[in-house]
């Protein structure tokens, strides 16, 4: 199968999981976007995002593309480093226009895992997984914004969320353009506006998470209307 | 306008047996009194000329047409591949006005699995040629020379198989690499004939062939780094390679 074994093929696999794991990420910041606004209409979505079976079967196939993301990208870095060979060169002056996140996309990758593997114990631990077994905590499962004004009450996890989220940007910023050059949708012309594609998109997706993070970490009391009423961000204020 | 001289630099240039030696090392070598008008090549032969009068084993570089056309020199310089201080230029053609007094030059040769040392700073790029005999070419018996008017093609596309034609096959871009990879190469020279009328014909066969090979022969997998368009001395750039990536995934969706 040319997927696996020619080198193009897998970089396409990379490219369609990692492309839309970034189409996920935008639903997900957009969604988290309502909880400065409404917690009433967070928990809403929420509840139905719950544990039933379009949840469910859209969470197992999200798990696959991280998952084939995760394997390609230790596949591909193994390979790469055979064909590099083990004879450094002595001396090395990195161009000016290699940017940075293009050379570590794995490290960068790990530290996303360590932050997802944070985020699913914080959240999805105590909400889809808690509805599935039936667990009893103090804040019922679809209490989505209780829980993320628990969470970002503790500044440990909210120092985690902005390193996770950092990481996630430099991700991005090469990982969009990136994607679409290995797809062939680029050329002359498209690579700069990838390029500029790729900064931007990064650049809000990444901005409506932390908005939300810190947010809830430095005021939560004014956020998603006092008793749970629809109430406007800065009417709450 | 004088003439710029240099009185002394040192030059620090790699010593190895075959791909195996484990005794591989860097020597170096007090230069003095070198005009600026000298090439690095030159530079190179009088740096040998002092090493055989002083019983020395000489240096062992790669070169041929010393014009920027052939593709064989090869060297490593300052952290560079064909050296930094000239754009757009192949080792053969950087002069040594472009380097200062006192200046500690390392040369070493391409260090890539896909490339292993004869000797010195001389490398094996026959993977190289091995991938062109895979398809680089086209089958097409064109007969008697066409009239000119026959085929038309748009100035544009004929511009551009022109530049991607231009790749030398020097193997910096896998030399600068950190994944070892030679789709900048093999994105020209698939580009270059892709582009033509007479071409296409055989651009999805050729595309999958070469692509094969290269793989085969144990280059890595681009990641889209772009070291390779920015110390390519024919300027090819990374709009090859989506090209390239394009004709691969078209020819095997169409299997
Ligand atoms: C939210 C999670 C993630 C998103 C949205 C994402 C997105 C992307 C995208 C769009 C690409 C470009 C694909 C291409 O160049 O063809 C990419 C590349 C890459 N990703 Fe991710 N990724 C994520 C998580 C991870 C994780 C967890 C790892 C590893 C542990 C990882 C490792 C890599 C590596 C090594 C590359 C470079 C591969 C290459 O360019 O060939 N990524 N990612
Ligand atoms: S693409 Fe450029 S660097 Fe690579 S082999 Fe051709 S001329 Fe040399
Ligand atoms: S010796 Fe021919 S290109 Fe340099």
């Amino acid at each position: 199968m040319w997927l696996c074994n020619s080198s193009i093929g897998r970089k396409v696999v990379m490219s369609v999981t990692g492309l839309a794991l970034v189409l996920f990420l935008t639903f997900h910041a957009c969604m988290n976007v309502v909880a400065l606004f409404s917690a009433e209409a967070y928990n809403q979505i929420c509840e139905l995002l719950g544990s039933n079976w379009y949840a469910l079967a859209a969470t197992a196939g999200l798990g696959a593309l991280v998952v084939i993301h995760i394997l390609y990208a230790f596949i591909l870095t193994i390979q790469n480093r055979n064909a590099r060979g083990s004879n450094r060169y002595d001396k090395t002056d990195k161009p000016e226009k290699v940017e940075w996140a293009s050379q570590n996309m794995l490290a960068l990758g790990v530290i996303i895992v360590l932050g997802l593997a944070l985020h699913l114990f914080n959240f999805w631990y105590n909400m889809m997984f808690a509805e599935i077994v039936g667990a009893s905590n103090p804040i019922g499962p679809t209490e989505g914004f209780e829980w993320i004004k628990e969470t970002f009450a503790n500044p440990v996890f909210v120092v985690l969320y902005v390193i996770w989220l950092c990481a996630l940007w430099f991700h991005l910023t090469h990982g969009i353009w990136s994607g679409m050059q290995t797809l062939g949708w680029s050329g002359h012309i498209w690579f700069n506006r990838w390029k500029c594609i790729s900064q931007i998109w990064a650049t809000i997706v990444v901005a409506m998470f932390l908005i939300v993070a810190l947010a809830f970490a430095l005021c939560p009391d004014c956020l998603g209307g006092a008793d749970g009423k629809v109430v406007p961000f800065e009417m709450a204020m | 306008m004088a003439e710029k001289v240099l009185k002394q630099f040192t030059v620090k240039y790699w010593k190895q047996n075959g791909p195996k030696d484990t005794n591989a090392h860097f020597e170096e070598k007090v230069m003095k009194d070198i005009p600026g008008d000298t090439s690095f090549l030159e530079m190179l032969d009088i740096l040998n000329e002092q090493l055989i009068e002083e019983g020395k084993e000489p240096f062992v570089f790669d070169h041929d047409c010393r014009e920027g056309i052939c593709g064989m020199c090869s060297l490593y310089i300052n952290g560079t591949p064909h050296g930094k201080t000239e754009r757009g230029a192949t080792t053969c053609q950087l002069y040594m006005r472009k380097f200062n007094e006192g200046d500690v030059i390392t040369i070493e040769p391409w260090r890539s699995a896909g490339f292993p040392v004869i000797k010195d700073c001389m490398v094996d790029r026959t993977a190289f040629d091995k991938i062109i005999q895979a398809g680089g070419y086209t089958t097409v018996r064109t007969g008697a020379p066409q009239d000119a008017n026959a085929i038309l093609i748009p100035k544009a596309d004929a511009d551009e198989a022109m530049d991607c034609a231009s790749c030398i096959g020097c193997g910096a871009c896998v030399a600068a690499c950190k994944n070892g990879s030679a789709m900048l190469f093999v994105s020209s020279k698939v580009s270059q004939l892709a582009l033509l009328p007479q071409g296409r014909v055989e651009a999805a066969r050729r595309a999958k062939a070469m692509v094969a090979k290269m793989d085969e022969l144990g280059f890595g997998n681009c990641t889209n780094t772009r070291a390779c368009e920015a110390v390519c001395p024919k300027c090819e750039t990374i709009a090859n390679i989506a090209r390239l990536n394009r004709e691969f995934i078209k020819a095997k969706l169409a299997d």
